[in-house]
């Protein structure tokens, strides 16, 4: 494994044709990064998702000094939708605690108590969608109103995903049969929680974009 | 890390965790399906790539056939305008993403990374396995858009609103349009996971011993493109989403407030200057995602075939990662026309030349690999050769381009196409071809046949000059790109009638010659000379493989231990003309690498 400290500029200047360099680098073990390709896998899916949502965020910052450019109200209920994925973020900061602990019984069970919370937000959602659409606030309004849908649709098609994999983190911890699978099933538990955060940390910037312009 | 430190290192060895990718749980296919169709090998899943883009790619040969005939033949063909337009369209986006992209980082990435990093797959095989159904899947809905109502898109391929959305432009009003966006964000999709795996398994899943500065500039290529693409796509999927929208539901986000026939349209305000911008954050980075593979391919091959280890293997990686990073800061040179800030545009005109400077640094050091090498003028040379002399071309006219003030009065003249098909359709396709001359051996086992491969080069090599520089001309004559008829007026000379002839008659015998290259690899396959281990006497690790064709799992019992970087050819002292990356010091210990 490469030395983490090692930096950019002297990996790029390294000359590999050299018998000194070559002492060195025979001893390389072949990684990058003192990392499991789980969580680098997951950063880079993060890094995709983030560019997206920045792209949207510097196309909604454009199109936002046009004179259509009508605000949309705030409906408590948003509020509420927040509150619940804070309590999810919550909740998984105890699950990743716990098991660091072993205790996969809790585990378990505030596991399926984040999966009640994220099917709740998504119906949260769609309620303020149409509590929205019966008071006249249609996509095809104003572009505030494209970017209020296309930034929940989007956000809620992430959690959806994270659903999916969310599935398959229930069904590691709900067999553990060898200190193997309790690894494995750990490091799922782990990234399941980091795409979590992920999803907050997105939903509180495009909230508060929408809140404040 | 500097080198007195060895000691130190070797020391503290036991402190070095275990590999992590070695002892790879590998997914053992039981049935034909698994085993050829839901594949989930990276050989396999390189060849589906490249066999589904060769096929679209068909489809983008014959529509430009096409397009020629009604240009310089119209009438041979019957056509109508909105017929001509569409084949534009489709043919400029099924050769950039569908068939380049495609080819380059699913196609070689998937083939060629877990080979030359020395690892037994990608890390993710089974997402790997999804990226390209996700892919062929996004190829089929654009298939699809030729059977709807109204056909594909005719609103060239970049896609611009609002005459994309709005009917009068070919599939604008119907699904043809829907369909290509559709399969765009698909496309976008699928890729993200085909990346998520090069650039894992290039930076995690490497041999002991393949160092970053070990691995062969193909690499480098891929992983660069790869981390631009993950940055670039999502600007298309984003402007793709956005379009998708203003055509389904009424929104405005690119849309503004027009009068058509007389008729107010429900838009409003919305910005098409916007989607430009978007669409070329997105679109010249993709002229590198096609270029850095080629780049660092044809370094290979060049290496390999002149015996002789690459000019300022330094400087080329660097040239690499500058170019990428650069090539996010240029994308307003293809805007001059929409009416930009002249300081703006000085902006975008000053880097784009100074992007030429990393370009030249591999232009210089390909040839400088070349100088007093012994050169072996093998198909895989020739093409390399013809990609620097074409590449060359195709970028000094970029020059001109990338100056405002010349750009310009060029603008959307043939001059353009000229430039652009040389520098990223015909220099990209050469390192294709040529690579593909190059690999078959390590494929099939066979070789292509020498002849037919002779004959292919010249026919491409010559008839891509006879079709593109012409172009120029026609060009700095102030003939426009994308008239439907050219020829009717008084605007137009005899002289240019007989121009597009010419290259109508020259794309015609190029495009059959792919044909001819298309028979050689089904009868090679399985007829050609038998090949060999290594027949090219190659350093890198792809060749190090126990059986050829490599099987699954790559390489045996035991993953190779990388001892060198992979261009050590004609060390003085070595017995024969090359030392293999996986040959241990003791092996060779007369050799003085460090003498070549």
């Amino acid at each position: 494994m490469s030395n983490n400290k090692e930096s950019l500029i002297n990996l790029l200047t390294q000359k590999p044709w050299e018998p000194a360099q070559a002492k060195v680098d025979n001893l390389h073990e072949g990684k990058t990064f003192n990392l499991h390709v789980g969580k680098l896998g997951l950063r880079y899916i993060m890094v995709v998702s983030t560019i997206m949502f920045c792209l949207f965020i510097v196309t909604y910052a454009d199109r936002m000094v046009y004179d259509d450019w009508i605000r949309m109200p705030e409906p408590f209920l948003l509020w509420i939708n927040s509150l619940i994925l804070v309590i999810s973020s919550l909740f998984f900061i105890r699950i990743q605690l716990a098991s660091k602990k072993n205790n996969f019984e809790k585990v378990r069970r505030e596991l399926v108590l984040i999966g009640v919370l994220a099917i709740i937000f998504l119906i949260g959602q769609l309620l303020v969608w149409q509590n929205m659409i019966e008071a006249g606030y249609y996509v095809s309004g104003s572009p505030a109103n494209g970017y209020f849908y296309v930034f929940t649709t989007l956000h809620g098609l992430h959690l959806l995903g994270g659903l999916i994999y969310w599935v398959m983190t229930i069904k590691k911890v709900w067999k553990l049969d060898d200190s193997i699978v309790i690894r494995k099933a750990k490091h799922t538990v782990e990234l399941c929680a980091i795409y979590w955060h992920f999803l907050l940390a997105v939903w509180i910037v495009l909230f508060g974009l929408m809140l404040f312009s | 890390m500097a080198a007195d430190s060895y000691d130190d290192v070797a020391k503290n060895k036991e402190s070095i965790p275990e590999l992590e990718v070695a002892p790879q749980d590998l997914y053992h296919a039981k049935s034909f399906w698994t085993k050829y169709i839901f594949c989930q090998d990276a050989k396999v899943i390189g060849i589906q790539y490249a066999l589904t883009a060769a096929a679209i790619g068909m489809v983008g040969l014959v529509s430009s056939w096409l397009m020629r005939m009604q240009i310089a033949f119209p009438g041979v063909i019957p056509m109508d305008a909105a017929a001509y337009y569409q084949l534009v369209t489709m043919h400029g986006m099924i050769m950039v993403v569908y068939l380049l992209t495609a080819l380059f980082l699913g196609g070689f990435g998937n083939f060629l990374i877990p080979l030359m990093v020395g690892a037994r797959d990608m890390v993710f095989p089974y997402v790997n396995m999804v990226s390209y159904w996700v892919f062929f899947i996004a190829v089929l809905i654009l298939g699809a858009s030729y059977f709807v109502p109204g056909g594909p898109t005719g609103a060239g391929w970049t896609l611009y609103p609002p005459q994309a959305i709005t009917s009068g432009t070919p599939g604008g009003d119907g699904l043809g349009i829907v369909l290509m966006l559709v399969s765009l964000a698909v496309f976008v999709i699928g890729f993200t996971m085909g990346g998520l795996n090069y650039v894992i398994t290039i930076l995690q899943a490497r041999t002991r011993g393949m160092t970053l500065m070990r691995m062969p500039l193909t690499i480098w290529g891929i992983l660069t493109a790869t981390v631009l693409a993950l940055f670039a796509f999502p600007a298309l999927f984003v402007a793709g989403i956005m379009m998708t929208l203003d055509n389904m539901l009424g929104t405005s986000f690119f849309m503004p407030a027009i009068v058509q026939f007389g008729e107010r349209l429900t838009y409003d305000g919305g910005s098409p200057i916007l989607f430009q911008h978007l669409f070329w954050f997105f679109g010249h980075p993709e002229v590198y995602i096609v270029a850095l593979p080629a780049f660092g391919i044809v370094s290979d091959l060049i290496s390999v075939h002149a015996r002789k280890n690459i000019f300022g293997y330094r400087m080329m990686v660097w040239a690499i990662v500058i170019i990428g990073a650069l090539s996010f800061i240029v994308w307003a040179h293809h805007m001059y026309v929409a009416g930009m800030n002249p300081w703006f545009g000085f902006f975008f005109a000053t880097t784009t030349l100074i992007i030429a400077v990393p370009t030249a640094i591999k232009v210089y050091n390909w040839v400088l690999t070349l100088w007093r090498g012994n050169i072996k003028l093998t198909i895989p040379m020739l093409f390399s050769i013809a990609f620097i002399i074409t590449f060359v071309n195709g970028g000094l006219t970029g020059l001109f381009l990338g100056n405002v003030a010349v750009d310009v009065p060029l603008s959307d003249t043939y001059f353009v196409v000229a430039h652009f098909h040389m520098v990223m359709g015909i220099a990209p396709v050469l390192v294709i071809l040529g690579s593909i001359y190059h690999w078959f051996p390590l494929i099939t086992g066979r070789f292509l046949n020498e002849r037919l491969g002779r004959i292919h080069f010249w026919v491409t090599f010559i008839g891509s000059y006879s079709i593109y520089f012409p172009m120029h001309y026609l060009g700095f004559m102030g003939v426009t790109r994308r008239y439907f008829e050219v020829f009717e007026g008084d605007n137009f000379t005899y002289s240019i009638t007989g121009i597009n002839q010419f290259i109508t008659v020259a794309a015609l015998i190029t495009g059959a010659a792919q044909f001819l290259f298309f028979y050689n690899i089904i009868v090679s396959s399985k007829f050609g000379k038998k090949a060999g281990k290594n027949p090219w006497k190659a350093c890198s690790l792809e060749w190090q493989t126990p059986d050829v064709p490599p099987t699954h799992g790559n390489f045996g019992k035991e993953l190779p231990v990388v001892y060198r970087w992979p261009y050590d050819f004609s060390v003085p002292g070595a017995d024969e003309d090359y030392i293999t990356q996986d040959t241990p010091p003791s092996a060779v210990a007369n050799a003085k690498a460090e003498q070549t």
